[in-house]
């Protein structure tokens, strides 16, 4: 089950603690459980805890969602989950703050994700500082242009941060080669051609993307928008994809559990979900 | 980024085929914000309308279907009671209406909702969406939709839906499904955000009819150059009614369509005066109000970057204005570019303004325009008694008023 070397290619792959995390998984023999968050929903507070109890739950890195009024790449879980954490007062800063408070308990990789708008506002170096600071080594903003991810991907760099690209089923050849090669720490494979959110049936064509882009780059591939629960967990992984990104899926769970069950709900269906990576 | 002071343009800032860049920016503004899903669309739709204005068959039929169909040339009016109304003892300017508001479907609408509409057809795509604030666009779409045989879904905000139900049950006659909203504030600004989310999930099918000069590239261009049939037909008007360019365009701005159709034509004659009036709702000093250009700072909203109504952490704020295609807290990228280098003036009138402008045209000249161009007319109170006599004013009077009849009356009803 080992396959030691194949993320190690360093020409074009520098090793970082995404690119790490990622190999250590690898020669494990499994692929990498990467749940999603929406920070703030229902509070900040409830967020830190569900973070840790991901953690211990097996999640082998953490997609943590910055809430906007606008999620333009997001179907109605997510819109909600993030409309809540914003009625709760949650804002850019006070998420990087929650995180930042962690940092001696959380070890796992943490990977931001944000609409353009609150990171141009921010301004890009800005941003990249204070996430930095905060402990996030990894960016994914689903709506910023591909020559403006050439410009944020080195600033990110600079400051330890891997600036992930994602790839579209729509995506044409050439432009997949192009996101392929700039893309650091893993490439987003985007599995449906719609919003996020979760589907009962994966297409067969993920499969074919997975094994086009692992013929581009050696960057780990790591599959999200639609993963329902283990069994699509378990195709994502049959695919030869590195890792699978569970959004919709969990943050339906945390939405619709009481409060005081929060935690112990995401920790339940982490460790289901991580059952079908081992 | 903060926005600069209006400095005087240079030439090559003005170059018609240097707007947009190709990268769609108009400066820095415009380009493409939008999920990696649609960047082949957009790609594609780019490449089709380029394609499809080189091709004379394509611009013969349209200009056929602009004639025949929604009945253009539209005439450019002399309102000579409201000149009069405005006329000092010194003289004072004159006044006249570009009457896109007797187009078919009654606004400027349907001249960029028949060129998207025969571009979808170029395409090969059969299934069209598109969202609405005031019901204008989505009537249009739907008009053109039911012309071609074309399957029509509009987005629109619940509110607005309340406010705009004339046109609500116009488009459902006309054979649409209108997609109620329900998300964020309910208007305009999420019913976009729901039209792009449902073309990010049917791209391979559906083309988007965006209704204004908004939007991913190639949208702002390809709007805009779809109601430049405006500002070509004024100048032509203008050298046949007096002999001459105009000196002021006026027009109402939410997201910018009307304007830039006015606009386009004379943007390097620099001689003309180019103004966009926002909606400034109950007053910019409120916070409840549209007033983008006025009061927005540089952000990123509906795939383009231009100004933004928004908080310190660059949530999108709510607009407020009482006309419902008015009510956005974006707008056009070139209106940004054209505010920034100091090519066009902004300006912006309240809910109050705007009404007491509806009822000024209405009993003078015997038109009531639309809330939205009534907006336009307001400023007309400002900007009179500051131009010389002789001065020629041009505004766009955009659309008919009859489905706003409902909201004036709210409004007014004790008062008439």
């Amino acid at each position: 089950m080992i396959a030691n070397g194949e993320f190690m290619e360093t020409k074009n792959m520098p090793k970082t603690t995404i690119s790490s995390q990622f190999q250590r998984v690898k020669t494990e023999g499994r692929i990498a459980l990467m749940p999603f968050v929406m920070a703030g929903d229902p509070d900040l507070e409830t967020t830190a805890e569900i973070l840790l109890s991901l953690q211990q739950s097996g999640a082998d890195m953490i997609e943590l969602g910055i809430p906007y009024s606008d999620p333009l790449a997001d179907g109605p879980v997510i819109q909600a989950a993030a409309a809540r954490a914003l009625s709760s007062g949650t804002t850019p800063a006070g998420v990087l703050n929650m995180l930042a408070g962690l940092r001696s308990q959380l070890s796992i990789p943490v990977i931001l994700f944000t609409y353009s708008n609150p990171l141009l506002n921010r301004g890009m170096e800005r941003f990249c500082d204070e996430a930095a600071a905060a402990g996030a080594v990894g960016l994914v903003v689903p709506d910023l242009p591909l020559e403006e991810a050439e410009r944020l991907s080195p600033l990110a760099k600079e400051r330890g941060i891997d600036l992930v690209l994602l790839v579209a089923p729509t995506t044409p050849a050439d432009r997949m080669q192009r996101i392929a090669e700039s893309s650091r720490g893993f490439t987003y494979l985007v599995s449906v051609t719609g919003v996020t959110g979760e589907r009962t049936v994966m297409e067969d064509r993920v499969g074919l993307l997975v094994e086009q882009l692992k013929k581009l780059s050696p960057c780990p591939v790591a599959v999200g928008f639609g993963i329902s629960g283990p069994e699509q967990v378990r195709q994502v992984r049959c695919w030869g994809a590195d890792g699978a990104i569970v959004g919709s899926a969990l943050v339906k769970r945390i939405g619709a559990a009481a409060p005081e069950a929060v935690v112990e709900q995401a920790a339940g269906f982490c460790q289901q979900l991580r059952q079908a990576v081992d | 980024m903060t926005s600069t002071l209006p400095s005087q343009p240079k030439d090559g800032d003005l170059a018609v085929s240097a707007r947009p860049s190709a990268q769609g920016r108009f400066g820095r503004y415009g380009g493409q914000y939008v999920p990696e899903t649609l960047m082949p669309a957009l790609a594609e739709l780019e490449q089709a309308a380029a394609e499809a204005w080189n091709d004379p068959a394509f611009t013969a039929e349209l200009d056929r279907l602009l004639h025949r169909y929604v009945g253009r040339a539209t005439p450019l009016y002399e309102a000579e009671r409201l000149t009069a109304h405005y006329r000092r003892p010194d003289g004072g300017p004159r006044i006249w209406l570009k009457r896109e508001d007797l187009n078919h479907t009654g606004a400027h609408k349907i001249n960029n909702a028949l060129g998207q509409a025969l571009l979808a057809l170029r395409m090969g795509k059969k299934r069209i969406i598109a969202e609405t604030g005031a019901g204008q666009h989505g009537v249009a779409t739907a008009t053109v939709c039911a012309r071609f045989g074309l399957e029509c879904v509009v987005y629109m905000g619940a509110e607005d839906m309340r406010r705009q139900a004339l046109n609500v049950f116009r488009m459902r006659l006309l054979g649409a499904t209108v997609q109620p909203v329900t998300a964020g504030t309910a208007t305009l600004k999420d019913a976009t955000s729901e039209a792009i989310r449902d073309w990010v999930t049917n791209v391979e099918s559906t083309h988007y009819i965006l209704g204004s000069v908004a939007g991913p590239h190639p949208y702002p261009m390809l709007v805009r150059d779809f109601h430049a049939v405006i500002g070509r037909e004024t100048r032509q008007q203008c050298a046949e009614a007096f002999g001459r360019l105009p000196d002021v365009l006026l027009a109402c701005v939410g997201g910018g369509s009307n304007a830039m159709g006015l606009f386009h034509d004379f943007v390097e004659d620099v001689s003309v005066r180019m103004i966009g009036v926002e909606a400034a709702g109950d007053g910019v000093d409120t916070g409840r109000h549209a007033a983008t250009i006025t009061e927005g700072r540089n952000g990123v909203l509906h795939g383009a970057m231009s100004l933004l109504l928004q908080d310190a952490d660059g949530q999108v704020q709510e607009a407020h204005s009482i006309s419902a295609g008015l009510d956005y807290p974006g707008v056009g990228p070139e209106h940004s570019y054209f505010r920034e280098i100091g090519r066009a003036e902004y300006a912006a009138v309240t809910d109050q303004q705007a009404l007491d402008a509806l009822r000024l045209v209405s009993e003078l000249e015997g038109i009531i325009p639309a809330l939205e161009t009534a907006h336009a007319f307001a400023w007309l109170e400002t900007l009179c008694p500051t131009l010389a006599a002789g001065t020629e004013v041009v505004i766009n009077c955009s659309g008919r008023g009859d489905k706003d009849v409902n909201t004036v009356a709210e409004k007014l009803g004790n008062q008439l």
